[in-house]
């Protein structure tokens, strides 16, 4: 009678808003000053995504690039910190090393992820989800009353990197690539309930980003099977 | 809702002999950390329930760790949660109650306990939180290394989890002295067909389950039937997480609650559950020192009646 079935999300989410957030101040405080580097790295590479003079091996860098950002995320936060709060952080951690690898396989080494300037409107939702990711997101935690120490940083903390990774999926061409689209999902959908369910005023960015991204990705594709049926 | 009677035998004058026997075996071993404690005998002794299965007293409101002890590696939030455990054995408090499933706030707890010399009023009460029975010796080792203890008092098998599996195995303990009580727990009113099942054929001590002023399914058959198989109630979520305290809070307390000697809604809260007949304790989770200080302090003065808990129910019904 394991019955897992019985528990509630809030259940499973026994911690509270101020824990949680408190795991982000000391993690940025342990890492600092490397919020620095890693944002300089993030604006690099949507600058270089944007005016890519050798677009495939710009991606496959790209690709390298966010592959470390993933791993980093889920043995950095997920293993090392996160799962003194959360029993479930160690699947978390696995679950972004296999994004991790996913871009290798795919980004880097079959260079399946070509940027350029954005022409479609799928591209250009990409480029917003990205400088969402790179700029607002560790503001947020400013505007939500959590102070700067508590910021969620691109490349450092799970939900940008998230949304940051969509961003850059729908800004490659010819198309958004579907197969390393189902984390950075997943992980939007998972963030968002657990923040719905410590309370938390801003629960609805992630999930809505993810949202957008999986609408402009569809809409792209479907623009595409009609161009080829012309 | 059933009618309950006056509450009268809950400070039975066994219980206030026991909680006073405790108090002095717990002076003449206090350790030179709890030398510190105030006394808490200004109110009069803190009120206490029977055990059924030995008769232990133990005082009505215990400390639950869900959440509020899950910290993680935070040493000014460890740290927190000491000054709200040096609280509750100062104001008297004796039962802690923890999980492997709680995240950090086994090691929060045993952290807490060395800070406070391992205070000797101590009633620790764990879980087993795993499916496989051959597992759950291992992890109830790896708790008591959390705890920093070498037993533990009150083991419970965590919402019924591999239940037939890890019965067994906490007979065996008690039977070796190796544990004190047994018991079972479920929460947010899951599985209370199973429970009533095993209750009914389980020699166990404990229970543990949800019960509050607003759900109080438990008193249909629950609760009467841990009182027919003398079997102790441990009552989670008193507050429903902070939502109830949350709710009635935007009223002001009805001033009939100083009739029981309740100064903020938690009081009153918490006497409504602890006066139940069949409830031993409950355990409200928070590790802030005045919240802690709040709680323990329905564990003195007057308990409500059935007149009073009707009262207290319609009170909170409309807000």
């Amino acid at each position: 009678m394991s019955e897992w079935w019985t528990y509630t999300l809030s259940d499973l989410i026994l911690f509270s808003a101020h824990a949680y957030y408190r795991l982000f101040e000391l993690y940025n405080a342990a890492v600092w000053p490397a919020q620095i580097a890693v944002f300089a790295a993030g604006v690099a590479i949507l600058e270089r995504a944007l005016r890519a003079r050798s677009p495939e091996t710009v991606g496959r860098w790209i690709a390298v690039l966010l592959a470390a950002a993933w791993l980093w995320v889920g043995f950095a936060f997920h293993a090392a910190r996160y799962a003194t709060l959360n029993t479930a952080a160690p699947v978390f951690a696995w679950t972004f090393g296999f994004e991790a690898a996913l871009l290798l396989i795919l980004g880097a080494f079959r260079g399946r992820l070509v940027f350029g300037r954005p022409e479609t409107v799928a591209e250009r939702v990409g480029l917003v989800l990205s400088v969402l990711a790179l700029t607002v997101f560790p503001f947020a935690s400013v505007l939500s009353g959590r102070g700067l120490r508590a910021a969620e940083v691109f490349g450092l903390a799970p939900d940008p990197t998230a949304v940051g990774t969509l961003g850059l999926l729908l800004l490659s061409k010819p198309r958004p690539r579907w197969p390393l689209m189902i984390v950075p999902v997943a992980w939007c959908v998972a963030t968002g309930a657990v923040l719905w369910v410590l309370k938390t005023p801003d629960f609805w960015v992630a999930p809505l980003a993810a949202a957008v991204a999986v609408g402009a990705a569809v809409a792209a594709a479907v623009a595409k099977r009609s161009a080829a049926r012309r | 809702m059933r009618r309950f009677e006056a509450r009268k035998e809950a400070v039975s004058r066994r219980s206030f002999l026991a909680s006073l026997a405790a108090a002095g075996a717990a002076a003449a071993l206090r350790p030179p950390a709890m030398a510190a404690y105030p006394a808490a005998a200004a109110r009069g002794p803190i009120l206490t329930k029977p055990i059924p299965s030995s008769g232990e007293a133990l005082p009505v409101v215990g400390l639950g760790s869900s959440i509020t002890f899950n910290v993680g590696n935070d040493p000014a939030a460890e740290n927190g949660c000491a000054e709200g455990m040096r609280a509750f054995f100062a104001e008297g408090g004796r039962l802690i109650d923890s999980s492997p499933m709680y995240g950090s706030s086994q090691q929060v707890i045993g952290y807490g306990l060395k800070k406070l010399g391992q205070p000797k009023p101590l009633f620790s009460a764990d879980k087993v939180w795993v499916n496989d029975g051959e597992k759950g010796p291992a992890q109830i080792q790896e708790s008591e290394a959390q705890w920093g203890i070498p037993r533990f008092d009150l083991l419970q098998v965590h919402n019924l989890m591999g239940w037939e599996e890890h019965l067994p195995t906490l007979y065996r303990m008690k039977a070796d002295g190796k544990l004190r009580y047994v018991g079972i727990t479920t929460s947010h009113g899951r599985r209370h067909g199973d429970m009533e099942k095993i209750m009914r054929k389980e020699p166990l001590d404990f229970v543990q389950l949800s019960y509050n002023a607003v759900d109080r399914e438990v008193e249909e058959r629950l609760l009467p039937l841990a009182r027919d198989r003398k079997i102790a109630v441990i009552c989670n979520r008193p507050f429903q997480k902070g939502d109830l305290i949350d709710r009635v809070e935007r009223a002001p307390l009805p001033p009939w609650a100083a009739e029981i000697d309740c100064a903020n809604w938690a009081q009153l809260l918490l006497k409504f559950v602890v006066s139940h007949p069949a409830v031993t304790c409950a355990i409200p989770a928070t590790s802030n020192v005045e919240h802690m200080k709040e709680n323990i302090g329905a564990a003195y003065g007057r308990l409500p009646d059935e007149a009073m808990r009707q009262r207290i129910v319609q009170a909170v019904e409309k807000i």
